[in-house]
């Protein structure tokens, strides 16, 4: 058989590692090459590390992201311009998800954008697309006074989730968690280290990002392991943060998002501000967008088998293709796989789940196996389910 | 990485124990790990005819599918009827329980000479680490 490649090099580069490659060769991980980053996969088992942030918390190296800062009077109004949202508005401490559209309004990347003082700003973007995003705002910051310098070099990222984060962090740090609200980041000192602490995520888990000096990153780790083990604290590579972020219902850049999607695509107009006063990149033609309606939309599909619907296929309705999946894994949580999949808005009206009576199983309700995905040339039965599939209890 | 002795090997990570003209076939230590927690194996049915070489099947694990290629000429006998049910034996028990199909052996094919010796297939493996 065929095995996946460890960790491919493109083109003879050597794979940039992070600040924690000591810390993941010592817990033996797997590592693999993601976005030129020599990353963790998996510590031991991608199912185990997903279950173990659902139940206690998973501690992640996230240092691959990028950080991107824009300082200067004109930093909030370049901002306002260059994304779909408006970081003036927020007051500092605050942060807000939100995209950068290309003109077309094709999105460019989903960003993370903290405010950390008046005239201080941090992007943090995806590691594939942080050329492109700084790049874009280089060009966008024209005509303001605002500097725009790629940080990722100075930042380590690591992020602690799960319903133990509070428990195992409070302890370690000089804030008390209570009082840091959700999307908010404060300047804290965790075991003696200066950090940005932010209550962000991607696991639908409650928990924490804490962005650090990288000559610090491994004390802070260590010092979180630590503190941790008592509570089932696990070491979580890519794989499962994959996972979990499906399982959440989040998008992941490269399958739900791209250049060919808009934020409307993915059910995600909420972060496009057009009441903000002046123009954005993208503008008009995401008011053409949202005025014409929605060409496709973004669902929510479960396997009826074990075969797990992949990046790429086909759904079919009436054995007639209607539509891709985007993202698709056996879900550890659910126990079964799920997918997130592009389809015509009338198939999505149709196949959608019968809300009268029968709660978190999904019924078809009239529609039987109308709905379907080709696995490698075999249409496998599918139910359609509202996002997302998993929702904390709290 | 265990490679037992006993075992021939291909170079897709096959091994194959041969027991008069039944040849049971799995995959090695070095894919499970490669693979990740398997979730699904589909072989063909018995009766089906297999071709040394050419695909036979399909371990799908959590990020990937890979295809099983058959490593000797003949027909299929039987499935692992635990694979369905328990797919977690290919990485528990890779060599064991996790075994994925039995395989009649055609009278002319190619002889377990043209296959890896556990010692050949070791060499394979420490070269691609």
């Amino acid at each position: 058989m065929t095995t996946p490649d460890a960790a491919a090099e493109p083109h003879g580069t050597p794979l940039r590692p992070t600040p924690l490659l000591r810390v993941h060769e010592r817990l033996g991980a797997t590592m693999t090459g993601f976005a030129g980053w020599l990353m963790p996969l998996r510590y031991r088992s991608e199912t185990a590390e997903n279950l173990a942030v659902r139940r206690a918390a998973g501690l992640f190296d996230l240092s691959h992201m990028g950080e991107i800062a824009v300082t200067g009077p004109g930093a909030g109004a370049t901002l306002d311009y260059a994304v779909t949202g408006q970081p003036s508005a927020m007051p500092p401490g605050r942060a807000r998800y939100t995209m950068i559209c290309a003109d077309n309004g094709g999105v460019l990347d989903d960003l993370i954008i903290y405010r950390l003082a008046g005239e201080e700003f941090l992007v943090v973007a995806n590691a594939a697309n942080t050329e492109v995003v700084r790049e874009a705002i280089v060009q966008r910051a024209d005509g303001y006074d605002a500097r725009v310098a790629d940080r990722t070099a100075d930042y380590a990222l690591i992020a602690i989730q799960g319903p133990a984060a509070v428990r195992i962090l409070g302890p370690l740090t000089d804030i008390p968690l209570g009082g840091v609200k959700y999307y908010t980041g404060h300047r804290a000192r965790v075991s003696g280290c200066d950090v940005l602490l932010a209550r962000t995520g991607y696991t639908g888990e409650d928990g924490f990002e804490l962005f650090t000096r990288p000559e610090d990153a491994e004390d802070v780790w260590d010092a979180l392991s630590e503190a941790g083990s008592g509570d089932g604290l696990t070491a979580a590579g890519l794989a499962a943060r994959d996972t979990l972020r499906l399982e959440a219902g989040m998008p992941l850049y490269g399958n739900e998002l791209g250049p060919e999607t808009t934020p409307f695509d993915a059910g995600l107009g909420r972060v496009v501000r057009f009441d903000k006063p002046g123009g954005f990149v993208g503008r008009a033609a995401l008011e053409a967008r949202a005025a014409e309606g929605p060409r496709r939309v973004l669902v929510g599909l479960t396997g009826a088998t074990r075969r797990v619907p992949r990046h790429g296929y086909a759904v079919l309705w009436n054995g007639q293709a209607r539509g891709t999946v985007t993202s698709g894994a056996p879900s550890p949580t659910l126990g079964v796989p799920i997918a997130m999949a592009y389809v015509d808005p009338e198939v999505a009206r149709l196949a959608r789940p019968d809300t009268s009576g029968t709660t978190g199983t999904g019924t078809t309700g009239t529609t039987g196996h109308a709905l379907a995905v080709d696995i490698r040339g075999s249409a496998e039965p599918a139910r359609m389910v509202d996002l997302p599939f998993y929702r904390r209890a709290d | 990485m265990t490679v037992p002795e006993e075992l021939r090997y291909t170079a897709e990570h096959e091994w194959v124990a041969i027991n008069g003209s039944v040849a049971s076939v799995g995959v090695t230590d070095y894919a499970q790990n490669a693979l990740g927690d398997v979730v699904y194996v589909s072989v063909p049915a018995p009766g089906t005819a297999v071709t040394a070489g050419e695909p036979c099947g399909e371990v799908e694990s959590t990020k990937s599918v890979s295809d099983i290629f058959s490593p000797v000429d003949g027909e299929v006998i039987e499935a692992n009827p635990e694979i369905e049910e328990d797919p977690g034996l290919v990485n528990s028990d890779p060599y064991g329980a996790g075994w994925l199909l039995r395989i009649r052996l055609a009278d002319d094919g190619p002889g377990p000479d043209s296959l890896l010796t556990a010692e050949q297939y070791a060499a394979l493996v420490k070269e691609a680490e």
